[in-house]
């Protein structure tokens, strides 16, 4: 890292991604301080600033070299692991706030939820996996067993904290990458099989009753309208009653007299498509479109093994997490805790989505030759 | 797993190009899943966007926009003066809508922490809660002062199901003056909204008339609902108005109550059990109807809490009974005015004299006078003035009973009257046919030797003997009115010669001004004479108690009719006091009604004097004894369910179908009190009958 190199590192950076992202931010700026009945208080100032320290992290991650990503993948996923075990523990002896759902470690300057960490993190361990392990090994169990280790032990803490949301991230993460690595499809076919037959009777004696409530709600919102419908019901009045251009900025009825529930985070793009309309909305996919798109080139680029899954990895952790936000803002998946990246209000998933998004920079540059660094 | 695939085709080679390749495969797999699900969400989005745009447009609207009803202000109730029996007072209200209520325990217990509520009240509001059906509103409290609805309204977000509003409440100026007659009002009850699914009567702090004119002016009274539109949040807060359609106040009704003889009377009635009823003897309007001891409609209308009922049952005089309606007393000597005049038609010469020793024999048996002594020689207005029973039984051998009927009813005896109130008991007008059809036996001698002294199977209500009076005193078949109309009413003759009414105003004026039995209810002004009869009417046998002292259920009734000027009669007026140990119980009150009409001062002085005997005046009682009440059970009342209140309700009501049992024998008449020389003794003091009779009784014939 060379100082005197800035102007260089600038111009180096893949703009056509950086731009729409700041107007993305800056959409979600704009949101956030309507939620707050037109003040910068408490949420849009505070989202502004942590997407600008933490592009600086980002863009501090990107000059990494490929070899030091390497090397720190082990240690890394160990580092996340023993933060979960340790929230565990936390939670256990109960000095954590309330009792049972134990998420997050004080820090004192912000709180901490591992288990996001972890997002990003099982990309960058399976990535490490499989570019160490050889070639003809792929195809077989030594190539699936350590790969569905290291994906279920996290997971199987996070589902005990119990953050059933994560817990898919993290294995959703894992297997796209067991994907792209080349296992034989034969073999994501064959775990579909058990798998139906699992979800039934996981549905009926793994899930609490909340969970279980809330799929059930997915099928039929109006059953309980006041109760466990109300998210679902509330957020797409509030899409829908939108229209095509939108009631307009600050008239948004429905976040602003409190219908819209968690209005300034998982629910964020209901609020923003009241003001914006369907052209805001369509924006917002557009833009992720974009970075999305951008990230899977960038792995399609990259020579080696591990580059190419740590970029596609990342990529899809940001694409999870889009996907099922906005499928259940719009009633289309059940009510589970995952915000909108870049626009949901929240330290934590700014956090994992810039460290993604630093790891694809980096994996950018790499691509562009040999550079002093790498 | 591996094995079987390896027989089925040797393991290919794999190496770091071909998992490369599949790699850029899958990657463009994996970006079409991607954009395909982009694609899907768009689609969402247009569909939610467009499609159901004016679905959703509209249930924005109605999460954002709530539309309330204003209850109608209710239409008041004037005496006939203009001054108001029933107002609105504008006031703040708190009430809870049951359904939206999260955590009811918690909200109650916040609820009475912000409003300052006594353990009485709270408990009182937890039985409303539990009896209330999940839609109807509650109300909590009303007539609270700013700070402490202040204190709610700012807490409704953490206050799930309460609604503050600014309104208007029912006042009644009079308070338990008017209970029965004006009745009270309440939220409706599940029965009433089943009824009349006016949405209007599940707005917080509507109330439907519950008795009395409330209930029977229901529809009149309503009035039209407002409307008002407000943007709300969704947990009720209101952000702004948007519109507002003003209620339209229900109808006046306009009565021909007069508001402060109304008050009088009832005050005047003190510490007894009774009713005085006054009417206009030119124009049938009733003045008065008061029944005492009565509830305070004031707070009835804000729901009656248990300590409140506890009081209302202990108390033997029957508060829950309007006595002027539903008190069926036997009328006693009251009756011998019309009795007099029955001869009269039939053709009795007045002065003609029947020989009173204390007795008459008849057959084998001996009907006694009130009067052991005798009142010697008596002829029809002795037989008034002196009340002397003697010569009525003597008289009725002759006469027959029948007469007698026929003009109790055509004097208003038995007689449902055509008035805007809940219910009268009729009472009874007893004649052989009668009992032939009631009892199947024949009518006896005793059977008209009890009629003749209005008791025995006679029955009456205070408001058909102050028609009776009426009626008496103006020869007019006068309808006894409750709404005022201010135009005069044009009654028919009721076909009695004019000297027969003279010769009975006269005698009715000799009790009171000349040799009769109720001196001390002669007026105080010099210019009015008061023409009037009393009544003793007995309850028990004298085996079982002397009727005026002992327990206040054998104590007799007193009864007293009246009008005045006795010559140019102007109103006439009825006291019935239950187990008042006689007529002295009750004329005494007739007398201060009456004086009230001519000379408000003197009568106000008088009861002043009184009230400061009773200690306070009827309200001031209530409101003494209900915080002893208070003071002496607190929270330990026991809960009373709707299902017990009403028939409790029922059996103070339900009067007229009372078993009346079948009589074998006369009923020995009870001494009537006789004029005293000290005219401020003591109302509650009854003269027994003393040699005074005999020795102010002058044997004119």
């Amino acid at each position: 890292m060379n100082l005197m190199n800035l102007p260089a590192v600038f111009a180096r950076q893949p703009w056509i991604v950086l731009i729409p992202l700041f107007a993305l931010v800056g959409l979600g700026g704009a949101v956030l301080y309507s939620a707050a009945g037109g003040s910068l208080h408490p949420y849009a100032q505070s989202h502004v600033l942590r997407f600008g320290l933490f592009l600086v992290m980002a863009f501090v991650i990107s000059m990494f070299s490929r070899n030091f990503f390497r090397i720190m993948a082990y240690p890394t996923y160990a580092l996340i692991m023993m933060l979960l075990v340790l929230v565990e523990l936390v939670g256990a002896v109960g000095i954590g706030v309330g009792s049972g759902s134990q998420r997050w470690l004080d820090l004192g300057f912000m709180t901490l939820q591992p288990s996001e960490l972890m997002k990003p993190g099982i990309v960058l361990v399976l990535a490490k996996f499989y570019e160490t392990l050889p070639a003809p090994l792929t195809r077989s169990w030594r190539g699936l067993v350590p790969a569905c280790i290291l994906i279920g032990i996290p997971a199987l803490f996070v589902l005990i904290q119990p953050d059933l949301g994560t817990a898919l991230a993290i294995c959703f993460g894992g297997v796209v990458i067991m994907f792209l690595a080349g296992l034989p499809i034969s073999w994501f076919i064959g775990a579909t099989v058990p798998l139906i037959a699992i979800v039934p009777a996981a549905f009926f004696f793994v899930l609490h009753d909340y969970q279980r409530k809330r799929v059930l709600t997915l099928f039929d919102p109006e059953a309980d309208p006041q109760g466990d419908g109300y998210h679902i019901i509330q957020s797409k009045i509030a899409i829908g009653s939108g229209g095509v251009l939108g009631k307009g900025f600050g008239n948004g009825s429905q976040s602003h007299l409190q219908y819209l529930p968690e209005a300034h985070t998982d629910f964020v793009f209901a609020t923003m498509a009241e003001e914006w309309g369907m052209v805001g909305g369509l924006f917002v996919i557009a833009v992720f479109a974009i970075i999305l798109g951008w990230g899977l080139r960038v792995a399609a680029k990259a020579p080696d093994r591990f580059s190419s899954l740590l970029a596609a990895g990342m990529s899809t952790t940001i694409f999870f997490y889009v996907a099922i936000n906005l499928m259940m803002v719009m009633g289309m998946a059940p009510v589970v805790g995952i915000p909108l990246p870049w626009m949901s209000h929240g330290g934590t998933s700014m956090l994992t989505n810039m460290i993604c998004l630093g790891v694809l920079l980096a994996v950018n540059r790499w691509n562009r030759g040999p550079s002093s660094l790498s | 797993m591996k094995f079987r695939f390896r027989r089925a085709k040797p393991k290919p080679h794999i190496s770091n190009g071909i998992l490369r390749n599949s790699f850029d495969r899958r990657t463009i797999v994996l970006g079409s899943v991607q954009g395909g699900v982009a694609c899907l969400l768009a689609a969402r989005l247009g569909y939610l966007a467009i499609f159901e745009n004016e679905k959703y447009q509209l249930e924005a609207e109605s999460n954002r926009v709530n539309l309330s009803l204003i209850a109608p202000r209710r239409g008041w109730i004037l005496d006939r003066h203009g001054t108001p029996l029933a107002s609105n007072r504008a006031d703040f209200r708190v009430d809870v809508i049951p359904e939206r209520m999260h955590d009811k325990a918690e909200t109650v217990t916040m609820l009475g922490d912000l409003l300052d509520l006594t353990p009485v009240a709270r408990q009182d509001l937890q039985d409303k809660l539990e009896d209330a059906r999940g839609f109807a509103p509650v109300q909590v409290a009303s007539g609270l002062d700013l700070d402490r609805f202040s204190a709610v309204s700012v807490r409704l977000p953490e206050l799930p199901g309460v609604v503050t509003q600014r309104g208007y409440s029912r006042y009644y100026p009079d308070g338990v003056n008017v209970g029965h007659l004006i009745g009270y009002v309440g939220a409706a009850s599940a029965e009433e909204y089943e009824k009349d699914r006016d949405p209007l009567l599940l707005t917080p702090g509507y109330k439907v008339g519950k008795d009395g004119l409330e209930k029977v002016f229901e529809k009149e009274l309503r009035g039209k609902p407002g409307a008002r539109r407000t943007e709300v949040t969704a947990r009720g807060r209101i952000i702004r108005d948007l519109e507002t359609r003003d209620d339209i106040p229900g109808d006046t009704v306009k009565l021909t109550i007069d508001a402060g003889l109304q008050s009088y009377a009832a005050r005047r009635i003190g510490t007894e059990s009774g009713s005085v009823v006054v009417m206009d003897c030119r124009n049938g309007d009733i003045l008065t109807m008061a029944s005492m001891p009565s509830f305070d409609p004031n707070s009835f209308s804000d729901g009656i809490g248990r300590l409140e009922w506890k009081m209302l049952s202990d108390d033997d005089h029957v508060p829950l009974r309007n006595k002027a309606l539903r008190g069926l007393y036997p009328p006693g000597s009251t009756v011998k005015p019309m009795v007099s005049l029955a001869f009269r038609e039939a053709g009795l010469d007045p002065n003609e004299t029947v020989y009173c020793g204390g007795g008459l024999r008849v057959g084998n048996r001996v009907f006694h006078c009130w009067n052991r002594r005798g009142h010697g020689q008596v002829d029809m207005a002795k037989g008034i003035y002196q009340s002397c029973d003697v010569y009525f039984y003597a008289m009725v051998q002759r006469m027959g009973m029948d007469v007698i009927a026929a003009m109790a009813r055509k004097l208003g005896l038995g007689q449902e009257f055509d008035l805007p109130v809940v219910g009268q008991s009729y009472g009874t007008v007893p004649d052989p046919a009668w009992k032939l059809r009631k009892y199947e036996r024949e009518w006896q001698t005793f059977d008209s030797v009890n009629a003749t002294i209005g008791q025995g199977y006679f029955l009456v209500n205070p408001l058909q003997q102050a028609v009776m009076a009426s009626r008496i005193a103006s020869g007019l078949n006068l309808q006894p009115r409750l709404i005022h109309t201010g135009k005069p009413q044009h009654a028919e003759s009721l076909g009695i010669p004019q000297d027969h009414l003279d010769y009975v105003h006269k005698a009715m004026s000799d009790v009171v001004n000349g040799p009769g039995t109720a001196h001390r209810a002669a007026l105080p002004m010099k210019d009015v004479l008061l023409a009037g009869k009393t009544g003793t009417a007995q309850v028990v046998s004298l085996s079982v108690s002397n009727g005026k002292t002992g327990p206040f259920k054998y104590r007799d009734h007193g009864h007293f009719i009246c009008f005045a000027p006795w010559d140019k009669p102007r109103y006439a007026c009825a006291v019935a006091i239950e187990h008042g140990g006689g007529s002295g119980a009750a004329y005494p009150i007739a007398r201060d009604v009456m004086t009230y009409l001519w000379d408000k001062e003197a009568a106000m002085e008088r009861l002043t004097e009184y009230e400061s005997q009773w200690g306070g005046t009827a309200q001031e009682r209530a409101d003494s004894r209900y915080a002893s009440y208070v003071q002496q059970y607190g929270v330990s009342a026991p809960k009373v369910s709707t299902e017990q209140e009403a028939e409790a309700v029922r059996d103070a009501e339900n009067t007229q179908n009372q078993p009346q049992p079948i009589m074998s024998e006369a009923q020995s008449p009870r001494p009537e009190p006789v004029a005293s020389s000290s005219a401020n003794a003591s109302p509650d003091t009854t003269d027994a009958a003393s040699g005074s009779a005999t020795s102010t009784g002058q044997s004119t014939q």
